[in-house]
């Protein structure tokens, strides 16, 4: 079975979320590799998304646009405030947040704020969100991002959400990582992906190792699941 | 008003005069408490309980040099830009939604200098409005640190007098009003709200002056048979005004569901040409009407249905 780009990075995020851990997820790619690896393999995960919802089910066909809308109501186990459910990370009951950025440099840190200066932007972009906030309390970071030079860059532009507990990166073409001393590597080839494509595509300094494992590429049962959430293509 | 200032604030709440039982007053009535240059918080998240009708209001009024704070801002913050009703935004983020991509209005005002967006995280936002709440200067958090929100806000660090660990220090966001929408108040501004509760119960106390929408007006006696049911008091709210449908085209929770049609058109009209599409859009929906029912009564019934049926749908 033939898949995008969006369905392969929600597909391996979703293996790297194991039965009983909590998510932070935002809306998107997040949210849906979090209910896919909820139907598949992890029953007892449990997802907080920041406008303040516990443990959404999220009807197929009617995915939600923001983090804070109806959509993410039915079926949830609770509605408290905003500020309650980053209080829940900073207490450190979140295993895993998802964060993504226009910029994400070999530190992990990432920009979603301007490119350019902050007080004479090029680019005004959205802003932190709750990138920041994800980034900075919850317990494992992962970022999934598309896997682009001008994206992953020697130095972002500001540094809107720190990299400190980045745990991986996933993009279309790898999986990368951080040794001990926090310095990233490739850790896993997306299938078709090539070394020399992703170093082409990579704006910092990547340690490869001697051995480069590749992903397997996503099962049928994980396409059909996927699809399934999103009939209508908003996010894959 | 500085950041953190709380002696102010509280001097501010206690020598207020409130008023004597009745809240409930006209849209123009409610407008006519906020005055320009004043700092306004506006309730809801994004496109959820976002107080449209009042904030409509104030722009017929023509208010100027207000400086605006929302967790998460959306369509108004555009109206409010292009109409000069503001220049300073104070929030965490701003757009139509995710997959509308970036707001061509907010690159040209902020890229262009015409308005200043002073971004925070959004917990940081939250944690201003609870330290305000609260009556005190500050609260200290594990966010923001070591990125440079912490450069470009009023946000500072503090040392833990007990640990010794650097804690971000993130100040109390005291305003002159806040605004928000609720689903059924009384007279007085009792408040229940369905559903997501954002962050209005914070907000409501951290202003000086709190105005309050409400889709349902309801007897006296519904409310003290239900007190649980209060999630802002009418001690902090000075004025009621009665909006059905007063967050659209956003959504109210269990009642109507976001006109995303109308939110994709305004997308697409602003993609294409601009401040000049917001002007032609508060020309039709803001300053063509005159009140809120008369802006509801430009969408089609069946529209409408459609939306409350979805509402309904989503949260039974």
């Amino acid at each position: 079975m033939s898949y995008s780009a969006s369905e392969l990075m929600t597909i391996t995020a979703a293996r790297m979320l194991y039965d009983g851990c909590s998510v932070f997820a935002g809306v998107g790619l997040p949210l849906l590799a979090g209910i896919l690896a909820k139907r598949l393999h992890a029953p007892g995960l449990q997802m907080i998304v920041e406008g303040g919802i516990v443990d959404p089910e999220v009807i197929p066909g009617w995915l939600p646009y923001s983090t804070n809308e109806m959509r993410l109501a039915p079926r949830a186990t609770m509605l408290p405030g905003i500020t309650d459910t980053f209080l829940l990370a900073q207490r450190g009951f979140l295993d895993f947040g998802f964060v993504s950025g226009a910029q994400i440099d070999a530190y992990g840190n990432l920009n979603s704020s301007v490119i350019g200066s902050y007080n004479k932007p090029k680019v005004r972009l959205p802003g932190s969100g709750g990138a920041n906030d994800i980034a900075s309390l919850c317990r494992d970071v992962i970022v999934v991002a598309a896997h682009e030079k001008r994206r992953l860059v020697p130095a972002v532009d500001f540094l809107t959400s720190p990299g400190a507990r980045v745990r991986h990166i996933i993009t279309n073409l790898a999986v990368l990582g951080f040794d001990a001393e926090r310095r990233v590597r490739i850790d896993i080839l997306q299938p078709g992906a090539t070394l020399e494509q992703v170093l082409d595509e990579t704006g910092f300094e990547l340690l490869v190792p001697e051995r480069v494992p590749t992903a397997d590429p996503p099962a049928e049962a994980e396409l059909t699941a996927l699809r399934a959430l999103d009939p209508d293509r908003v996010w894959l | 008003m500085k950041a953190g200032d709380f002696r102010d604030a509280r001097r501010r709440i206690e020598a207020k005069r409130r008023p004597s039982g009745e809240r409930l007053m006209s849209a123009a009535g409610a407008a006519r408490l906020v005055k320009d240059g004043d700092q306004v918080i506006i309730g809801g998240c994004m496109f959820s309980r976002t107080p449209m009708a009042i904030l409509h209001e104030l722009l017929r009024h023509g208010r100027r040099d207000l400086v605006i704070s929302r967790n998460l801002s959306w369509l108004e913050a555009e109206l409010l830009m292009v109409a000069a009703a503001t220049k300073h935004l104070v929030t965490s983020w701003q757009g139509l939604g995710v997959p509308w991509g970036l707001s061509r209005i907010l690159r040209e005002q902020v890229e262009g200098g015409h308005a200043r967006f002073e971004e925070w995280s959004h917990f940081a936002m939250g944690l201003r409005f609870r330290a305000a709440a609260m009556g005190v200067p500050f609260l200290p958090a594990l966010t923001m640190l070591g990125s440079d929100l912490m450069k470009v806000s009023q946000a500072k660090t503090v040392e833990c007098p007990f640990t010794g660990e650097t804690l971000a220090a993130i100040p109390a966001l005291f305003a002159d009003v806040a605004i928000i929408h609720v689903h059924r108040a009384d007279r007085f501004g009792n408040c229940q709200i369905d559903g997501y509760s954002h962050m209005d119960e914070d907000i409501c106390r951290a202003a000086t002056t709190v105005i309050v929408s409400a889709e349902e007006i309801l007897p006296e006696d519904e409310v003290r048979k239900h007190p649980d049911r209060t999630k802002i008091p009418s001690l902090v709210v000075d004025a009621v005004i009665e909006a059905p449908f007063g967050a659209y085209p956003g959504e109210c929770y269990g009642l109507y569901e976001t006109d995303f049609a109308h939110v994709d058109a305004y997308a697409q009209a602003t993609r294409a040409s601009g401040a000049q599409a917001v002007q032609e859009y508060l020309r039709r929906y803001v300053y063509g009407v005159s009140s809120h029912a008369e802006f509801m009564g430009l969408f089609q019934p069946d529209v409408l249905r459609d939306r409350q049926a979805a509402a309904k749908e989503l949260t039974s």
